[in-house]
């Protein structure tokens, strides 16, 4: 299960250019000068907006929805698509099987839609077919698990999965840091995903600025419920005491939470990953061990759509000095706590 | 009159084959004792002998497919080791089996050239073989089969030509052929009649094996007969050998066979088991019988007489497509087994260990598992209960060794037959099916086989048996149906009939000259 | 070897031919001499077969194997290994898919394959706990499993038994639509369980005894498959039909129905294991069950059990789960990843079936 966080941001830089937008007509309606020459040099109008412009058709290619993460993400792509007039979406039945995906990617092609959203199954398996679509005149927005040419896509938004690592582990670090002899325990995911070895190298990286803190276990489990229970329950046997724990996966979490609780154990404190709205509601309660959890919100998908629409309307992102939009966006992997929860509520999946 | 010297003359040429004392054994079963035989090229050697005989054995030692335990091969004046198949086939012997040994899922040419296909460099130049395979059916007179239809959909016919396309398509100087007009019509049969005179006047030697002592006469250079293991006879000629003479040679046995006494009684009872008109499209004809507790029918004939197929369909494992079965008056319901062993029949089937045994496990499961719902109380197993009654059903029948917690695969064939007949006591059946019950049982152990089923005939079972053994169906049989290809050609009191007689009737034979 | 019959299981020995005895066999064709010497046979015989009674060869094999894995956690966590703590996890964590394998062995040892077991858990785990579901509390979450298990059960059974379809393409197209339906319905997400009696089972205060309840249910599992098995009818209609399915017809068994209800008993195992499933993660998750057909099947033919029918013992299948339990446990007090823990289970199963080879032809 891949995760990509979203950018909690897209909406305040929409708003951010809306209202840099209207700013600018009301600055320009309040005098008879020309405004060609006023203009000049200041934000560049070609910012995309909420105002509809030019009717764009996405196509969204996406990944069959068996995890809570990967819904999200066609939840977010479809929902954002709605909230523009102008935004016509066709998307596909979704799939993590890499040869039907191809078939289905092809049949966007040749409805000829002007811009494509994919999230691959695998990012190097569909890298020919990102060619196809960019050499036939359809750009590609290439949302997370990326293609292994640059050529196969015209703009890569995604998440950091090492930033997770690190953010996570720095966050560890700050709240062990007065203590000594600090344990750690991380219960990572499916090891042989590239993503959870990205994150692990984050997360010990992070740790390494902490001489303090040694991490004593780790397991992975499967990002499922079941493997999370399972390998949980190992890991509080084979340490009977630590400081904090680092689960890469929220939906998994409800399976270690739930072996922590039949172990009757809460010395330590946990943070999650992914973003979760349960994780969410829980670090908000704060009755639990689970304090914070580091994003991979799939609201990228919607910015994915923001993008997709800007490119469709040969604008710009807005917030930003340059004409178009990015070739690659990283997302933050902000760290949810009590403190900013509420804001990020409305961006957990579920 | 003496049979004539079966010794090569001065005059004569070579032998292409001679086999000498071969023996073979399997367990509890000697199934070649000693057999003597020569074939010379380009003569048509006809071996004959009952089932039992050693005809298949000695065949597939031939073929390299069994190893004898003694004696020599020599091929072509020097002495060889038939190691295995291909060995056989290397040296230029062809066998064509009865039950025809091809692959249905492949095509006609690609069976002919199984296991030699012509390649290159591993792959298979599949046009090259499929012009072969048309030459070869062409030769055989049969230009119209395709090389590249499925053999799964040719008649049986066909299948035959296309399986001695596959013994020519290899350089033979020997071929032998195991009743290969079984399953031909009458034309068909000429034109095999006429491919074997053209292997012949090519030198090739043909090996013949029939029971069809009119086709004997008609392509036949010389006769063998087995019987019992052994050569009876060699290299008599086949076109003036009296019948009389050969079927005497087949028959009378060195071994007295132990006939309990009949009792004799004749209480006329109601029949127990009675089939009415009952047929099988293809297997065999309608067929009328009563059978009345205490009484031993026997079915008389040769393989593919029909006798183990009706024994099958009064039992419910084939479904009949004509007439009925009626156990105590009241139709029994077809094809069902369940509904047959709950009327009250058993059978006793001719594979034991493949049809019959469960090898795996104890005598006493295997004597129990008819009968598992009387040592039980709502499934729950009285395991004390099953194994008094297995030692019982054990020393019933003599069975030996009486442990009944022995596996049953160390027990020898004629112990595992009581086993399986244990069963059917246990069970309490009222009419016993018995499909060769004597195969593979050894000469000791047949007796006592012979003297438990008497008894339990006299105890009141009925017994419908099938043997291709006629000394035992008329020494143990009260009366015998003599079946041919699906007829019942015969009824009679055992006692009226005697094996001459019946041989007879079972084998097309003309008078003898 | 010799014989070790009766017994708690099927009474079949180690596989040896009457090739390995073959002083015996010959005795016995010789019919024509006087019995033999059967006394001191008898005796030799009834020896061993007082040892065989008590335990299969191959069990004893398992439990060697079980005594040195516990041997090597002793020396290299025994703080950890050898705790009730752990005792209880190692017991809870084999619960699930131990009571999926006494299902299993059933049907292997019939001479059929469930490939789908896997999948009905899953289902019957995601069903339960949908939200509809979840209305009718705690009877209904473990009815509902129950059920749905035993629907699936009864689809394999027809298709197999009366359709004539072969088993393994019958229980993998179960495989696929099972799957498929459980992902229909949770939509993919993880389904919580919030009715308490569902949840507080799972918990420690629920223990008996200091036994939890997922352990009880997986040890009357056992005894019952066991004693179902070796003890009544069914079981021996079961060892029949595996061991030579013709010979079972024509003896007068009904091997249709047994096939039907074999799948079904298969079936019901699995709605059971969903049901602790839901208990011991606290929600339903059309993820879950992941592989358990290859866990299940290697834990059956470990333990004895053999692929092609005719003989089946529960205590092996439980030995054998027990002992991959054992493993995972093991590598994870050592902190070994899971690429080791993958390797290091392969290489078990191969060295616990070639360990039984070389006894059953000695």
């Amino acid at each position: 299960m891949n995760h990509t966080p979203g950018n909690p941001t897209s909406r305040r830089n929409l708003l951010l250019g809306t209202a840099a937008a209207g700013a600018l007509f009301a600055a320009g309606c309040t005098s008879n000068e020309n405004n060609d020459s006023e203009d000049e040099g200041k934000q560049p109008a070609g910012a995309a907006d909420d105002k509809p412009g030019k009717k764009v058709t996405v196509g969204f290619a996406g990944p069959q929805a068996d995890h809570g993460w990967l819904n999200a993400i066609n939840q977010q792509a479809k929902r954002r698509a709605k909230e523009y007039e102008d935004v016509t979406l066709v998307s596909t039945e979704g799939s993590n099987d890499t040869a039907q995906q191809i078939g289905q990617i092809e049949t966007l092609i040749n409805k000829k839609v002007d811009v494509l959203v994919i999230l691959p199954a695998d990012g190097k398996a569909l890298t020919q077919v990102g060619l196809k679509a960019m050499k036939a005149g359809i750009p590609v927005v290439n949302l997370d698990r990326v293609f292994a040419s640059p050529q196969a896509y015209r703009c890569w938004i995604g998440g950091d999965n090492y930033g997770m690592g690190l953010n996570a582990g720095r966050y560890i670090g700050e709240q062990l840091k007065g203590k000594k002899n600090a344990k750690v325990v991380e219960l990572a995911g499916l090891d042989n995903l590239e993503l959870t070895r990205q994150r692990t190298a984050g997360f010990d990286d992070a740790l390494k600025n902490y001489p303090n803190i040694k991490k004593v276990g780790r397991q992975a489990a499967e990002f499922t419920v079941e493997s999370g229970q399972s390998k949980m329950a190992q890991l509080l046997q084979a340490h009977s005491g630590f400081d904090a724990l680092w689960n890469h996966d929220d939906d998994q979490g409800v399976g270690a939470e739930r072996a922590i609780q039949q172990a009757g154990r809460d010395e330590f404190l946990m943070v999650g990953g992914a973003g979760a709205k349960r994780a969410m509601d829980a670090i908000k309660a704060d009755n639990t061990v689970l304090k914070a959890t580091v994003l991979y919100p799939p609201t990228m998908a919607a910015s994915a759509i923001d993008l997709a629409r800007a490119l469709g309307q040969g604008k710009g992102v807005g917030g930003l000095a340059e004409l178009e939009i990015p070739a690659s966006l990283t997302l933050y992997s902000a760290v949810v706590t009590k403190e900013n929860v509420d804001e990020y509520l409305p961006t957990g999946f579920s | 009159m003496a049979p004539p010297d079966p010794r090569p003359r001065q005059s004569d040429p070579p032998p292409l084959l001679t086999m000498s004392g071969i023996t073979k054994s399997f367990p509890g079963v000697r199934a070649l004792d000693g057999v003597d035989l020569d074939v010379q090229a380009g003569e048509v050697h006809c071996l004959l002998g009952q089932n039992g005989a050693g005809k298949s054995t000695l065949i597939k030692v031939l073929a390299g497919a069994h190893q004898p335990d003694g004696g020599d091969i020599v091929w072509q004046g020097a002495p060889v080791v038939l190691k295995s198949p291909v060995a056989a086939m290397r040296l230029g012997i062809a066998t064509i089996y009865q039950e025809l040994d091809l692959v249905e899922g492949l095509s006609v040419a690609e069976n002919i050239f199984l296991g030699h296909e012509p390649a290159t460099a591993g792959f298979v130049r599949s046009r090259a073989a499929r012009a072969t395979a048309a030459e070869l059916l062409a030769r055989l007179g049969h230009p119209e089969i395709d090389p590249r239809r499925l053999v799964g959909e040719l008649s049986a016919a066909a299948q035959q030509i296309v399986s001695m396309a596959r013994a020519l398509s290899h350089d033979v100087r020997l071929i032998v052929m195991d009743e290969p007009s079984a399953a031909l019509d009458p034309d068909e049969v000429d034109n095999l009649f006429r491919i074997v005179g053209d292997l012949t006047t090519g030198g090739v030697a043909v090996v013949y094996i029939s029971h069809r002592l009119e086709e004997i006469r008609r392509i036949g250079d010389r006769v063998t007969v087995l019987k019992d293991g052994r050569a009876a006879a060699r290299g008599l000629p086949a076109r003036t050998t009296p019948t009389r003479d050969v079927v005497a040679l087949m028959t009378g046995r060195d071994v007295e066979y132990a006939f309990p006494r009949r009792t004799g009684k004749t209480t006329p009872q109601e029949p127990v088991l009675r089939l009415q008109g009952l047929a099988r499209t293809g297997e065999f004809e309608p067929v009328d019988l009563d059978l009345a507790p205490g009484e031993i029918v026997g079915l008389a004939g040769l393989v593919g007489s029909g006798r183990s197929e009706i024994l099958e369909t009064v039992y419910g494992a084939r479904r009949p497509t004509a007439g009925r079965v009626l156990v105590d008056g009241r139709p029994l319901r077809p094809g069902s087994v369940t509904a047959a062993v709950r009327a009250g029949l058993g059978l006793a089937p001719e594979e034991r260990k493949a049809q019959a045994l469960l090898m795996l496990e104890s005598v006493t499961r295997n004597v129990s598992v008819s009968s598992l719902a009387r040592f039980s109380r709502a499934g729950w197993l009285d395991r004390g209960a099953e194994r008094d009654a297995a030692r019982r059903g054990v020393r019933d029948l003599s069975l030996h060794p009486d442990d009944p917690e022995r596996p049953v695969r160390t027990l020898s064939g004629g112990n595992q037959q009581k086993a399986v007949l244990a069963r059917w006591l246990l069970r309490g059946c009222r009419v016993l099916l018995l499909d060769e019950p004597t195969r593979g049982v050894d000469v000791g152990a047949r007796a006592e086989l012979y003297a438990v089923i008497r008894r339990l005939a006299d105890d009141g079972m009925a017994v419908l048996l099938v043997s291709s053994e006629l000394p035992e169906v008329l020494g143990l049989a009260d009366r015998v149906l003599v079946l041919r290809e699906g007829r019942v050609v015969h009824t009679a009191a055992a006692d009226e009939l005697d094996e001459h007689r019946v041989l007879d009737l079972v084998m097309e034979g003309s008078p003898s000259c | 070897m010799l014989n070790s019959p009766g017994g708690a299981d099927t009474g079949a020995d180690t596989g040896a031919d009457a090739d390995a005895v073959p002083g015996a066999a010959a005795t016995l064709t010789k019919a024509a001499g006087p019995p033999g010497p059967r006394a001191p046979a008898k005796g030799g015989l009834g020896g061993l077969r007082g040892l065989g009674r008590l335990a299969d060869l191959r069990n004893l094999s398992l439990l060697g194997v079980l005594a040195v894995l516990a041997v090597v956690g002793g020396i290299t966590k025994p703080d950890e290994f050898l705790s009730t703590d752990n005792l209880q996890l190692v017991l809870t964590q084999a619960s699930v898919i131990g009571v999926v394998t006494v299902g299993v062995t059933f049907v292997i040892t019939s001479g059929g394959i469930d490939l789908s077991v896997g999948a009905i858990v899953a289902l019957a785990s995601v069903w339960a706990t949908t939200l509809a579901t979840q209305d009718y509390g705690f009877g209904g979450i473990l009815l509902c499993a129950v059920l749905v298990g035993l629907g699936c059960g009864l689809v394999n059974g027809v298709l197999i038994a009366y359709g004539g379809m072969v088993p393994f393409i019958a229980t993998l197209a179960m495989l696929a639509s099972a799957r498929g339906l459980a992902l229909q319905i949770s939509d993919g997400r993880t389904q919580v369980v919030t009715v308490k009696p569902v949840l507080d089972l799972g918990l420690r205060d629920s223990y008996v005894l200091g036994i939890p309840p997922l352990v009880l249910i997986f040890a009357a599992a056992t005894v019952l498959g066991w004693l179902l098995l070796g003890r009544t009818t069914f079981g021996r209609r079961t060892v029949a039909i595996g061991g030579n399915p013709e010979a079972a017809r024509l003896a007068g068994i009904d091997v249709r129905r047994q096939r039907l209800m074999l799948y079904l008993l298969s079936g019901l195992c699995c709605g059971i294991a969903a049901f602790m499933l839901v208990v011991l993660t606290g929600s339903g998750q059309n993820t879950n069950g992941n592989l358990y057909e290859l866990d299940a099947i290697a834990a059956a033919i470990i333990g004895g059990t053999l692929l092609s029918g005719g003989r089946g013992t529960i205590t092996g299948s439980v030995l054998g789960v027990l002992v991959f339990t054992t493993i995972t446990n093991l590598f994870a007090l050592n902190n070994l990843q899971s690429d080791v823990q993958q390797i290091a289970k392969g290489a078990i199963i191969v060295a616990a079936v070639l360990v039984q080879k070389g006894r059953s032809t000695s």
